[in-house]
């Protein structure tokens, strides 16, 4: 089944910007790259792109592989595909790694132009609010002035909602996942311990570990574990794991118990293809997003200007992105008499849900998505990049 | 409480007819509304009522679900719907924020009752509840003959029911006089057609159209 509905082969691209972006906390990136994926095809009057953004570890490879031995497709693959429920017979989806990551857009790992050196601790903090006008450049760059949708999870889907808010009549409809109109005190929590473990890392060197050929492992190993952690429901983890042994109690501190071999495994795994510089914008961007703070906290004066339509959707065991956080994107929407549509999806996998081919759930967004109207006439001098 | 439930319950006389044959319920409920309302559904299964009201009236209507499959029915219609549970209350809805709130034959499988009133009365400038009336002749009949009554409109035996709350005209009309809500409109049906003659008796579906009092 998979075989058959999967956007094969795909390549990345990358969109060069040479105009500077004058960011939120006022820094100016000079110019940058945004590397990209697109599955699907534009349709002659451009309406029907669907921008996919990504949480904290993701990129822009979200569907498809990059050759046939590839062990792994991206990681929405689930999702994204002909007659999967973001079609792209229908759509032209398009996967963007954010700026400030290290998946090839321009971030802490980059050159910095003015030093010949990477970045590292010069480089900017980026806010959820940078990333989305970054995207409207990419879309410019595509030729698209309006999206059909735009798709994300956690904070992807606060990307979603700051689409709507800055760039109303760019947008058509935006399905916000597993997300949040701003993180609780608790949930920055979590993002604090995160970082300082990386920052309190021997290796970390203030950001600039890059010049001394060392990476502060240690620390995003740690950071990743917490958040494996919260990402699963206790219910979750208790099934997945339980209190089995892999062997017999040793008196030790070594991993006994398999729930610490997949923490260590899953920490180990990240510790050595993510960047720790990376991370730390990334759950930075988290904590500052909240576009109500302007309006002293009212989320329906934050929407008044919205005119997307919106499905929202939460998970009932996710902790992290509760459903009563979904709750109140919902209410400021029909407080602004907006076009609204919400499932909370009974699902046992924590914040994690939202990745999972769970089937009631991509009923959803398949039925959702269905409702859309586009235009089917292709056109005819954009290629996507699927070519197998 | 879920469509899902009730379509069990009222099968034959409304859950098979949705979007086919003519539905007198639906068509009280339109003449209750204006044209354009803001109208919200609790408990409004596979968004049959909506649909006719959209269709009918260009409601701006919302439903409200909690039954997965019917959330998806109700999607696929392109129906506005909210995933959440009615005993909950209504608290991501503001006060006076609809034209109309309407409970349409689930009243009798809600157990906070008169607190989900009270929210519909909160929410919305006006009420709809409809509900099968346990008064009705063929109901009563049974209990005569001393036994639960099991019927087209109640086909529940006692022990697996979803109604927890069935009462009759009369018991409703006092619900509203004891709580201060003023009745607007009340009309009942029988095999959908309007019953004047002793309705606590012939009447098979209650309607109601409710506000809160005026006075103090």
């Amino acid at each position: 089944m998979q075989v058959n509905n999967s956007v094969g082969i795909v390549a990345a691209q990358t969109a060069h910007f040479d105009a500077p972006l004058t960011l939120k906390s006022g820094a100016v990136l000079p110019q940058y790259d945004l590397v990209y994926e697109t599955y699907g095809q534009l349709n002659a009057d451009k309406s029907n792109a669907v921008l996919i953004c990504h949480a904290l570890s993701g990129t822009h490879h979200v569907a498809g592989k990059y050759s046939e031995d590839d062990k792994y497709p991206g990681w929405w693959d689930n999702l994204i595909g002909p007659n999967k429920p973001l079609d792209t017979n229908k759509f032209f989806v398009i996967g963007v790694n954010n700026l400030g990551g290290c998946h090839g857009s321009t971030g802490a790992v980059s050159i910095n132009p003015a030093t010949g050196q990477p970045w590292g601790s010069a480089f900017p903090i980026l806010t959820v609010e940078d990333w989305v006008t970054s995207q409207t450049l990419l879309a410019d760059y595509l030729g698209i002035q309006q999206l059909a949708a735009v798709v994300g999870g956690s904070l992807g889907g606060m990307q979603a909602l700051q689409w709507t808010i800055a760039y109303p009549d760019r947008v058509r409809h935006a399905l916000v996942i597993a997300s949040a109109p701003n993180l609780t005190a608790q949930n920055m929590a979590f993002n604090e311990v995160a970082r300082q473990a990386i920052i309190t890392d021997p290796e970390f060197h203030n950001g600039d570990y890059y010049a001394h050929g060392v990476v502060p492992k240690r620390g995003l190993r740690i950071a990743r574990m917490l958040g494996h952690i919260t990402y699963l429901s206790d219910d979750a983890m208790g099934a997945k794991f339980g209190r089995k042994l892999k062997d017999t109690i040793k008196y030790s501190f070594d991993a006994e118990f398999e729930m610490e071999s997949y923490l260590r495994y899953q920490g180990d795994k990240f510790a050595g293809e993510f960047d720790a510089n990376t991370y730390l914008r990334m759950t930075r961007a988290l904590d500052y997003f909240d576009p109500a703070l302007v309006f002293d906290g009212d989320l329906t004066q934050a929407l008044k200007k919205v005119t997307a339509q919106f499905l929202v959707v939460s998970f009932t065991s996710d902790w992290r992105f509760s459903p009563a956080r979904s709750r109140e994107i919902v209410k400021a929407l029909l407080d602004n008499e907006r076009t609204v549509s919400y499932a909370e999806v009974t699902a046992a996998h924590g914040h994690d849900a939202f990745l999972m081919p769970d089937p009631h759930y991509h009923a959803i967004l398949r039925s959702y998505l269905k409702n859309i109207q586009v235009d089917n006439i292709k056109h005819d001098s954009i290629q996507a990049g699927s070519v197998a | 409480m879920s469509q899902q439930e009730f379509g069990q319950q009222f099968g034959q006389e409304s859950g098979q007819q949705f979007g086919q044959e003519f539905r007198h319920d639906f068509a009280i409920i339109a003449s209750w509304l204006p044209f354009g309302a803001k109208v919200l559904d609790l408990g409004c299964g596979d968004g049959a009522l909506l649909q006719y009201l959209k269709a009918s009236l260009e409601v701006r209507g919302y439903g409200v679900e909690k039954d997965d499959a019917n959330w998806l029915a109700c999607m696929s219609s392109g129906i506005n719907v909210i995933q959440m549970d009615l005993e909950a209350g209504l608290s991501g809805f503001e006060d006076q924020s609809f034209d109309t709130v309407i409970l349409s034959q689930t009243l009798q499988a809600v157990h906070n009752t008169e607190g989900i009133v009270r929210e519909m009365l909160r929410v919305g400038h006006e009420v709809i509840v409809t509900f099968p009336n346990f008064g009705y002749w063929r109901n009563r009949s049974q209990i005569l003959t001393g036994n639960m009554p099991v019927s087209k409109s109640l086909p529940h035996q006692w022990f697996d029911t979803p109604n927890v709350h069935l009462c009759t005209i009369n018991d409703f009309d006092q619900f509203c006089k004891d709580g201060h809500i003023t009745i607007k409109e009340r009309l009942v049906l029988t095999d959908n057609k309007p019953v004047t003659f002793m309705p606590n008796l012939m009447g098979n579906l209650a309607m109601y159209r409710l506000e809160n009092s005026k006075s103090k």
